[in-house]
């Protein structure tokens, strides 16, 4: 099945200047985003997940630069532009993000029915009873109840999981083809988070939208991800469907982050940490980034940076373990039998309802 | 059976906890009881708002308790005590907070942050018994003894949840509340963290109240879990048994709500709501009872019967 790209990036570099030194955040990451797809990018902090999309929507820091590379747009290479006036084209139109936390993203002195408002005067032109009614219905859509009487609210009176909702229909607010979730749920609770996801899936249906999930936790994304794309040190090491991520995965990078989730833990033994901390990205990075924390790390994983094997058309990874003449490497026991996970378990305990 | 011979480390009975004024009051705990035995890990499972961290709070003598008894050791804790007792309890029961971002003094070096506590207690210890006291605590959770003189912002999320723990640790504590240790880290660092909490458990038979509201963790770390809602215990029983037999629709909607790393079911699964509603406790009231050995539950008469029936099969 052929699918449309509907955001291309092409051997992105982003760097950062710090303290006079300079940061090399992003290293040379080239993706498709297809339309209508959900991609989940997952990562350590640190990892650079947060910076690689803020390069979508021009919201880099102030000391950071896209050093080479492009990204292009519809026929446009967002990469290259400089200016506040460019980047309100793309910016909430075209593309949306919603942030972490939804306590501090919105404006606690404006009611809620203003601050959606404020998106579509700024976007759609829409003033008066015609911004009141679309603003309602948008209100409605995000699956908040009594959207006219919540229109005159403040933040203040809505709950961690409702502003949530909040913050993402003034992203909804001007129809974004792209919807960037940025740990959209890491500060709600487990009830809360499963609806936010639910909410943003059902958005995402009806609009035909392409949405991109940053977390650091692998466990959130299997309900909600097509494809998964794992990040360490300004890379990606790991890109393929969500199935093959978690049913085949590839690189040691994705066996660890999978072995420290405690759903897989066992009681009473200790859980799977990785050792040691990511690279220092001040310094100039020597072959695979993460091979001094890879227990399978072999002697070219120091030496020189691996290229991407590809396992499957769609799933590729970095590392020396695929090439060909590399000793055989099996995953860790426990991650294998990850299907059928839930039914395991119950199975053991004598069969829950 | 074997509950009946461990000892009580603490035992909660019908607590209340009331915020606001005389005239308007909040009761944000209400009825709720429960036992930690010497040694255990207890889970507090509950949403934002729920109560969870006001009963830890409580506990540390930190709210004030409007009705009900909290006994440690014999020794009733809350409300006026001497402060003798105060001085006892405020050594042996520690707590170790959420966030490692705010709670730290970030104007203060690591060595003050970790033995303020002691330089209360044991006013007695000199300098060099102090930061020997420090070094150790360090060293003990997995820390170079030199971090000492550093501040806190030196340091990463997991750094300094570590330094949150030493600083109970340097205290000598047998209980410690453990109030979100992890969900502000990342996953990576929340192993390290947990397998570091495990080990500390061993290595002194200390007991735990872990709050929290992420089942997953609670499953890896726990011996017994009570899940609260609205202030009120719902059902407490082995963790093991609360997730082969949810009873209370609360827990099992909490317990389908975890995530899981496996796509395919994951897609296919039905998310359980729950609807207070769907309680009729308008004539029949519902009451703490249990249900089977160790496995309590807040139902009336007819949701009892139907539980009954449930676990049969």
């Amino acid at each position: 099945m052929e699918q449309e790209v509907i955001l291309s990036v092409k051997d992105l570099n982003v760097k950062f200047s710090l303290r006079g030194q300079v940061l090399h955040a992003i290293r040379g990451i080239s993706l498709d985003i297809y339309k209508g797809e959900s991609l989940a990018i997952v990562g350590e902090s640190g990892s650079g997940k947060s910076v690689f999309t803020k390069n979508f929507i021009g919201l880099l820091d102030k000391n950071g630069w896209v050093d080479s590379g492009e990204i292009w747009y519809n026929g446009m290479d967002l990469a290259k532009f400089k200016t506040e006036k460019e980047w309100t084209k793309i910016r909430g139109k075209e593309v949306a993000m919603v942030m972490q936390d939804p306590m501090t993203s919105l404006n606690p002195l404006k009611t809620i029915g203003w601050q959606i408002e404020e998106a579509l005067k700024l976007h759609q032109g829409l003033m008066g009873e015609a911004a009141k009614q679309r603003a309602i219905e948008i209100i409605d859509d995000v699956g908040i109840p009594e959207p006219e009487r919540r229109y005159k609210q403040y933040p203040h009176e809505f709950s961690g999981g409702m502003r949530q909702r909040v913050v993402i229909a003034i992203a909804m607010a001007c129809n974004p083809k792209i919807l960037i979730c940025d740990e959209p749920t890491t500060a709600l609770d487990v009830t809360i988070q499963a609806q936010i996801l639910n909410l943003i899936r059902e958005l995402q249906k009806k609009y035909q939208l392409t949405s991109i999930y940053i977390t650091h936790d692998l466990g959130v994304v299997a309900n909600v991800a097509d494809r998964i794309a794992v990040m360490y040190a300004g890379d990606i090491v790991e890109i393929g469907t969500c199935n093959e991520v978690f049913y085949a995965p590839q690189h040691p990078y994705t066996w660890a982050l999978l072995s420290s989730l405690p759903q897989l833990g066992i009681k009473g033994e200790d859980l799977y940490s990785i050792k040691g901390t990511p690279p220092n990205l001040f310094n100039k990075v020597r072959g695979d980034a993460f091979a001094p924390r890879n227990p399978h790390a072999l002697k070219i994983d120091f030496l020189h940076r691996p290229p991407y094997f590809e396992v499957s058309p769609t799933h590729k990874a970095r590392t020396w373990l695929l090439d060909p003449r590399s000793p055989k490497v099996e995953p860790p026991e426990h991650i294998k039998n990850i299907r059928n996970i839930r039914a395991n378990m119950d199975q053991k305990e004598g069969g829950a309802q | 059976m074997q509950n009946e011979t461990r000892e009580k480390l603490l035992q909660v009975k019908n607590l209340e906890v009331t915020f606001g004024s005389k005239r308007k009051p909040f009761v944000a705990v209400k009825g709720v009881s429960f036992d930690i035995y010497k040694g255990e890990t207890f889970g507090l499972v509950g949403e934002s708002g729920s109560g969870k961290t006001t009963i830890g709070r409580a506990i540390i003598r930190i709210n004030p308790t409007s009705a009900g008894e909290i006994i440690f050791k014999g020794e009733k804790i809350n409300g006026k005590i001497s402060h003798e007792l105060d001085k006892r309890v405020t050594q042996q029961i520690q707590m170790i907070f959420q966030d490692p971002m705010a709670s730290l003094n970030e104007r203060a070096k690591v060595d003050y942050i970790v033995s303020e506590g002691l330089m209360n207690v044991q006013k007695h210890l000199t300098k060099e018994e102090r930061e020997a006291k420090v070094s150790k605590a360090l060293s003990d959770v997995g820390l170079l003894p030199e971090f000492a003189s550093r501040f806190p912002h030196e340091f990463s999320g997991g750094q300094r949840q570590r330094i949150g723990i030493a600083r109970s640790l340097i205290m000598e504590p047998e209980f410690i509340i453990a109030d979100e240790p992890i969900s502000a880290l990342d996953v990576s660092i929340r192993a390290q963290v947990l397998n570091l909490l495990s080990s500390l458990q061993k290595e002194r038979g200390l007991t735990y109240l872990f709050i929290a509201h992420d089942l997953s963790v609670m499953r890896f770390i726990t011996d017994r879990i009570a899940v609260i809602h609205k202030g009120v215990i719902v059902e407490l029983a082995e963790t093991e048994k609360l997730f082969a037999h949810p009873l209370h629709p609360y827990t099992r909607a909490l317990l389908s709500a975890i995530p899981m790393p496996d796509p395919i079911s994951e897609k296919q699964k039905v998310l359980e709501v729950y609807d207070p509603t769907c309680h009729d406790y308008s004539v029949d009231k519902p009451q703490w009872s249990e249900i089977e050995e160790g496995h309590f539950i807040m139902a009336n008469e007819k949701e009892l019967a139907e539980y009954r029936d449930r676990l049969k099969n």
